[in-house]
């Protein structure tokens, strides 16, 4: 794991400083609401619907142990006993009060952690695939390269006022575990024929009000112009980006009507001019930062050996561990789904819990993924059953990894101001008829997703199954819709037609499944089944 | 109907317009009617409400002013899926009434 040398602390210490001067100024009614409100946004502190919101950064989902027990420390003295993990990677906590914020953040800072450019139209926390470092199929692990992004975009003076805000994905294999096409800025570390590593840079994605798959840009950028070749298509952007419209000012807009021709031909400009600047970091920053991220001591002798004998452990085992590069281990996945709970939500108790295990069984190493999950990455096989057994004994032993009740789901209008309708409690209810139903152990891989609005934060344009609250006359409606994905085979779902109301959705998706369940051929998913039957079976099993 | 609603400076907390001052109660919510917008800004002028808004309000079943819309009465229970943080906790009728 990354460790921050003196510059990226004295850099977090300096901005905890300014900021709890900045807080004291405001109780002193020294700074209007007006005035602060920017300056508390640049450190991830939110008005929300009840009270102020921060949010933590996770840098590309990647955390200690220790750092685990510091979130969950938080959790207890600032918050009310429980945190929520994002959608981006990041950590949120409800219930924050202004005065004790700075010293919040002291505490997070003694932790190498903080809540810097979680809000505001700048680049935000980069995320990454939740098993770098461990999947086998992966060309190099990508997360040296998120950090040495996180080192440029952090209090990069050209970026810090962009027109909309920005997100990096990179990942470093195939197969797409990170809604890589759905970011700002989507990079897949590839080889090339000569056995180079370079990046492949995607443009232009995102979900919001305006879903886009992001084009490819530029297959091959040799990895020692990595930072220049970002800095060109930010700097295009930032010069062209509609600041007259915010509905209009994500990047994706802007590739769109230049088209990728145009927004690529002005990068490519750029980036042959930045080139001559020699702006990019020495190479030996690159290799310092690599240094941190060396495989952990590994038991060579590690066996593949399991004991399957408890039916309910090898379900667990077979739904929520992933292969592992290392033999004799697997990544393990803590579905933070409970049957009928609250999507990505962790109590004090439970962060404690996962913070001691991934210190005993996972080289002190966690990860929070992008579906709201925490993933143990390097758990030895023979480890499993006693893994499995404290997990589901604290409540996190949900075997239900990307099935349907591994729902991702936004705080919606229980906590969020921007919200038009609830999101959680149809999660809930959602989860709760497929498991009295038994039909979710038969539905296999089924990605559901729902956004309490348009701007998208529960990625509900990805879902195989999407839902949508919407405000219909001052009543929630929720709008479906299918075919989404935010894997390599990426997609945008199609909305099925008129929505439904709270129960009528819940309804509806069992439609949406039983009409899946018919029609699937041998393995199939649902996405699979959908794509080659299409819309008109489910508009006609819905709507009659 | 209108109601003033903001939130209190230091923790955050949702606050509603009483008529005479700032409670954390949405049942203490008062009509303020045409003097909203006076109110609203004498209360922030001497900092003793942070972020207010005027919203529309609506008699509620008993008589009592309450927001005419789900989102302020949300905002004015808790988050209808943890009662227990709530002001009314464990209050399931509350959590129904606001829907």
């Amino acid at each position: 794991m990354y460790q921050y040398d003196k510059f990226d602390q004295q850099m977090v210490d300096t901005r905890v400083a300014e900021f709890r001067d900045q807080v004291e100024r405001r109780l002193a009614g020294k700074l209007t609401e007006d005035q602060f409100k920017p300056l508390r946004l640049m450190n991830g502190l939110y008005l929300q619907l009840h009270a102020y919101m921060l949010r933590v950064a996770i840098p590309y989902g990647t955390l200690s142990g220790a750092q685990m027990h510091v979130l969950a420390d938080i959790a207890d003295k600032y918050d009310r006993g429980y945190g929520h993990f994002t959608t981006r990677q990041n950590i949120q906590y409800n219930w924050i009060k202004l005065a004790e914020a700075p010293d919040l953040l002291e505490d997070l800072a003694k932790a190498e952690m903080h809540a810097i450019q979680t809000s505001g139209n700048c680049i935000r926390n980069i995320s990454s695939d939740h098993f770098a470092g461990a999947a086998a199929d992966e060309v190099a692990d990508p997360r040296p390269y998120a950090e040495l992004l996180r080192q440029w975009s952090s209090f990069h003076p050209e970026f810090s006022y962009l027109p909309r805000k920005f997100k990096f994905a990179v990942i470093a294999s195939e197969e797409d575990r990170a809604a890589m096409r759905l970011h700002d800025i989507g990079i897949r570390i590839v080889k090339n024929d000569a056995g180079e590593l370079g990046a492949a840079f995607y443009v232009g994605g995102g979900m919001g009000r305006t879903p886009m798959i992001a084009p490819l840009v530029r297959d091959f950028v040799p990895l020692d112009q990595l930072v220049t070749y970002a800095e060109a298509c930010l700097r295009v952007y930032n010069r062209y980006g509609r600041r007259d419209n915010k509905y209009k000012a994500r990047i994706k807009i802007l590739v769109h009507e230049l088209g990728k021709e145009e927004y690529t031909r002005q990068v490519e400009e750029e980036f042959a001019l930045l080139l001559e600047q020699n702006i990019e970091p020495p190479i030996a920053e690159l290799e310092r930062i690599k240094m941190f991220f060396g495989d952990p001591a590994y038991d060579q002798d590690a066996s593949s050996e399991i004991d399957r004998s408890d039916p309910d452990f090898a379900l667990w085992v077979d739904t929520n561990t992933k292969a592992h590069k290392q033999p004799g281990y697997v990544s393990a996945v803590i579905s933070l789904k409970p049957v009928g709970g609250i999507p990505g939500d962790a109590t004090t108790a439970q962060m404690h819990l996962m913070g001691d295990l991934a210190a005993r069984y996972s080289f002190d190493e966690a990860r929070v993924t992008h579906t709201q999950n925490i993933v143990l990455p390097h758990v030895k096989i023979s480890d499993l059953h006693a893994l499995w057994t404290e997990l589901d004994a604290a409540g996190l032993g949900t075997a239900n990894l990307d099935q349907i009740g591994d729902i991702i789901a936004c705080p919606g209008l229980d906590y969020c101001s921007l919200a038009n309708a609830r999101s959680i409690p149809i999660a809930q209810q959602i989860s709760e008829r497929f498991a009295k139903n038994g039909k979710g152990d038969t539905l296999g891989e089924l990605k559901l997703k729902i956004s309490g609005c348009i701007n998208a934060c529960g990625h509900h344009h990805a879902g195989h199954i999407g839902i949508l609250g919407v405000d219909r006359k001052g009543v929630e409606n929720y709008q479906l819709s299918l075919g989404g994905s935010e894997a390599e085979d990426t997609s945008l779902a199609k909305i099925t037609g008129p929505g439904f109301d709270e129960a009528g959705i819940v309804d509806a998706v069992e439609t949406a499944a039983d009409v899946y369940l018919a029609a699937r051929e041998g393995e199939e998913r649902f996405i699979d089944t959908y794509r080659r039957i299409g819309m008109a079976p489910f508009k006609e099993a819905l709507y009659g | 109907m209108k109601i003033i609603t903001g939130n209190d400076l230091e923790s955050g907390a949702v606050t509603w317009w009483n008529g005479q001052g700032w409670s954390l109660r949405v049942e203490d919510a008062a009509d303020a009617g045409d003097s909203a917008e006076a109110i609203l800004a004498r209360e922030e002028a001497a900092r003793r409400v942070n972020a207010g808004y005027i919203i529309e309000g609506e008699p509620g079943s008993d008589g009592h002013p309450r927001p005419a819309h789900v989102k302020d009465r949300i905002r004015g229970l808790g988050p209808t899926v943890r009662l227990d943080l709530t002001l009314k906790p464990g209050d399931e009728i509350a959590a129904r009434e606001v829907i």
